[in-house]
């Protein structure tokens, strides 16, 4: 079982068919789970604390804005962690908790500089395109393990 | 330790959000639902939760879709009913990648029977915003 990145990291398309796969899917809910269960001074526990962004400096600079850095509190562990990736190109699809282009374009270059097996896609608009999707992301997954 | 899922059928699934829940009552296992208009959110413990899972899978294999959730149902920091109205934060990715399900679902259809996926034939794609420029400079020029 491999620790696969899926990036939009709340995608459901991309999670569903990781984990079909039988590998792990590595998504913003399961860090924000962990954060919103555990006990803390703060109650009910904040899924977001003021140390957050402080932890945030290990990927981007003082002079970027808090909220790259309240992300990537969030994001920096899983690409660390991240033993594949999948990345759907395009920036309409990086909605939600995502929504923040500069985000994106760190995230993207720590998982491209990581040196990790990566599949770059887009998001099918027919059903020729859904085809070869599902069939490159079957193939890349089987690949991995 | 806690899990919580989403269940999301797509829009060509016979199965219905009622039909899941039921199934998990039938299964007897101690798990929360809450039934939506996508599919249904389900709560409880992680194994019990990957164990129902499996089994909802096989209602509908191609059109089930899983994906997990951080917040438990009914969560005053995500609940509606507690912030007073308005999309739940999330809900606009699940709504786009909606859109796409059924597309998907015929992919993995596909690949359950053992098709390759067809080469050299041309796409839809929706038109730029470079395309309509050129295309209204034609028309209206």
């Amino acid at each position: 079982m491999v620790k696969v990145m899926v990036y939009p990291p709340t995608s459901m398309i991309l999670t569903d068919l990781v984990e079909r796969k039988g590998h792990e899917a590595l998504v913003v809910s399961k860090e924000v789970r962990k954060k919103v269960d555990t006990p803390g001074l703060d109650s009910p526990p904040l899924n977001m604390t003021p140390e957050d962004p402080k932890k945030g400096l290990k990927y981007a600079a003082v002079d970027v804005p808090s909220g790259v850095r309240g992300r990537m509190a969030l994001l920096g562990p899983m690409i660390e962690e991240a033993e594949a990736a999948i990345v759907i190109k395009g920036d309409d699809c990086t909605l939600g908790c995502t929504g923040c282009a500069r985000t994106n374009e760190l995230a993207r270059f720590l998982l491209k500089t990581k040196r990790i097996p990566l599949l770059e896609l887009e998001y099918p608009e027919d059903e020729v395109q859904a085809k070869r999707f599902v069939f490159k992301i079957r193939e890349f997954l089987e690949g991995l393990s | 330790m806690k899990s919580t899922k989403y269940v999301v059928t797509s829009q060509d699934s016979d199965v219905l959000p009622s039909d899941i829940a039921l199934r998990i009552y039938e299964l007897g296992r101690d798990i929360n639902v809450k039934e939506a208009c996508f599919g249904v959110i389900i709560d409880g413990e992680e194994e019990d939760i990957l164990a129902t899972v499996e089994d909802l899978r096989k209602m509908d294999v191609t059109n089930i879709f899983i994906k997990d959730r951080g917040f438990s149902p009914g969560d005053p920091r995500r609940c509606r009913g507690h912030r007073g109205g308005g999309a739940r934060p999330g809900f606009y990715m699940m709504e786009h990648e909606s859109e796409i399900l059924p597309l998907i679902s015929r992919g993995l259809a596909s690949e359950a029977r053992g098709e390759d996926p067809p080469s050299g034939v041309e796409t839809k794609r929706r038109p730029t915003l470079e395309d309509l420029e050129a295309m209204i400079n034609e028309e209206f020029s």
